[in-house]
């Protein structure tokens, strides 16, 4: 089963409003990438043929692990505005 | 503008338990939760210890939304292919001798919000709070967007993730070292099939937990939990390592879940939700200031969290720490002296509880628990040396003690067995 499968089993109520900034450009620069590794939600992927960073913060599970990855300070980290977000039914 | 006794921010195990403490006393107390609704940003593993919740609300089990109480515990170590297991099944009564209670957390802390609000505190649901009021040093409320809050104490009840407690100054941010990161998945499973599986009936309920490959040999380990009619089945590891080596827990999960000895407990399950979650995992080491002027922390965002290896236990701490929080605002009221010295009767109370002591006495398990060889060499070693035991090549058997040595070889020596004997000595 694929992450993304499992995050659709959730419930979210996703705001419009983006919560987490990644600065892409400095992503660039950083060759380990260790947000991939941070995010159990997947959030972080290589894509296209460049191999640059896209982030998406949609299936974000609010952990936070993200923010403790980055060396580049290219994550500004704050929870999605009150009521948005994951709701978990089961915890 | 109303002015509470005291704005909880959080309404997890803290925050409900110091809210609900200070409500029943007479207090006119704001709960402030970021969740649609009460438990909704709350996730843990699956059980705690029974004797804080019973003190805060006698009997909960009869109406509570308990899954299982804890029958029976399992501890293994597992390699690629094997999986060794220590099995403890204590048969004394029902739910009202239970040690450890099963629950899940959203549904749990949905009832226990119903609690307090049945005590007479307000809670506020999908309101995020951004940052203090301040009157010099004083913390007087709090800000949600553009709109105030007024209290005379806020206790900080905002979990691991708190950027408050460092907006108050209490501390600087964790870090990934000091972390662990636990994701898990509920899986639905009959009942009937639940109670066979795992060897149990009526509310009986079972913990299993894991150590060695299901983390790649990281530190950390793989745990189930058997829920009424679910499984909770999860990792936990430390941020750190999944960074260092390049490992997600998403995939660690999958492999923990592929097991040969974990794959027949949740086979046709079906997941129902996947989720995670970071725990401070350095006890005291870690810890911030606990109060300040007009402010307490509690629980997760104050790391107070026991990890002794066999146990990784936080929501304990946290209620009994909230209802620390709540008595110390209590007499702060009847002081009307809400400035950190008057507050600062909420450490004494903590020092006099479990909750400050049993982190004193596990200062040093947190780093003890950081060596290689417990997740690596030692499952490898007891389940080789079960292995070497029950095969039979055809030739004549070697005596046990060869068997032993056998085991260890490019594993792990006598001199470090000693090492590593003498520091559990004297950490856990």
């Amino acid at each position: 089963m694929k992450v993304e499968e499992k995050l659709a089993l959730n419930k979210f109520d996703i705001d419009r409003e983006v919560h987490i900034r990644v600065d892409e450009a400095k992503c660039k620069s950083c060759d380990l990438k260790p947000c991939m590794y941070a995010c159990p939600a997947e959030c972080y992927t290589i894509r296209g043929e460049g191999g640059h960073l896209t982030f998406s913060y949609e299936g974000c599970l609010e952990c936070g692990s993200c923010r403790f990855s980055c060396d580049e300070g290219a994550i500004d980290w704050v929870n999605p505005r009150g009521g948005f977000g994951v709701c978990y039914q089961y915890g | 503008m109303d002015i509470f006794d005291a704005i909880v921010v959080g309404a997890g195990p803290a925050g409900c338990a110091a809210a609900y403490t200070m409500a029943k006393a007479g207090l006119n107390v704001l709960v402030l939760d970021r969740g649609q609704y009460v438990g909704a940003k709350n996730m843990w593993g699956g059980a705690f210890f029974g004797p804080v919740m019973n003190e805060l609300f006698p009997g909960f089990w009869k109406e509570a939304p308990v899954e299982r109480f804890l029958s029976r515990h399992v501890i293994s170590f597992m390699t690629k292919e094997d999986c060794l297991s220590v099995d403890f099944k204590s048969s004394h009564g029902d739910f009202d001798a239970a040690p450890g209670f099963i629950i899940l957390r959203a549904r749990f802390d949905r009832w226990m919000g119903g609690k307090v609000e049945e005590a007479g505190a307000i809670i506020a649901t999908g309101l995020e709070v951004t940052d203090f009021i301040f009157e010099g040093n004083q913390i007087k409320g709090v800000k949600v967007g553009d709109e105030d809050f007024l209290a005379n104490v806020v206790v900080l009840a905002d979990g691991v993730n708190s950027l408050l407690a460092t907006k108050a100054k209490l501390r600087s941010d964790f870090k990934a070292i000091d972390l662990k990161q636990g994701v898990k998945e509920v899986i639905r499973l009959p009942r009937e099939v639940i109670e066979d599986r795992f060897g149990v009936t009526g509310n009986e309920g079972v913990v299993m937990e894991f150590v060695g490959s299901c983390t790649r040999g990281l530190p950390g380990g793989g745990f189930i939990y058997t829920n009424k009619d679910s499984l909770s089945v999860g990792v936990v590891v430390q941020l750190n390592a999944l960074l260092k080596n390049q490992v997600k827990a998403s995939d660690l999960i999958d492999e923990f879940k592929e097991h040969p000895a974990v794959r027949p407990l949740w086979r046709n399950g079906e997941t129902l939700e996947y989720s995670a979650h970071l725990i401070p995992v350095s006890g005291i080491e870690m810890m911030p200031k606990l109060y300040a002027d007009g402010i307490v922390v509690a629980g997760d965002a104050a790391a107070m969290v026991l990890g002794t290896g066999l146990i990784l236990e936080g929501a304990n701490f946290a209620m009994a720490a909230g209802i620390a929080a709540g008595e110390t605002v209590i007499r702060a009221k009847e002081k009307g002296d809400f400035t950190s010295s008057s507050l600062s009767n909420y450490e004494q109370l903590l020092k006099s509880r479990f909750v400050l002591k049993d982190l004193e006495t596990f200062r040093r398990a947190p780093h003890f628990l950081e060596n290689p060889r417990i997740y690596n060499a030692y499952p490898e070693l007891a389940c080789g040396l079960m292995r070497n035991i029950f095969h039979s090549d055809g030739k004549p058997r070697k005596n046990t003690f060869e068997t032993l040595w056998k085991s260890m070889q490019g594993k792990v020596s006598l001199w470090q067995i000693a090492a590593d004997a003498m520091k559990a000595r004297k950490a856990l």
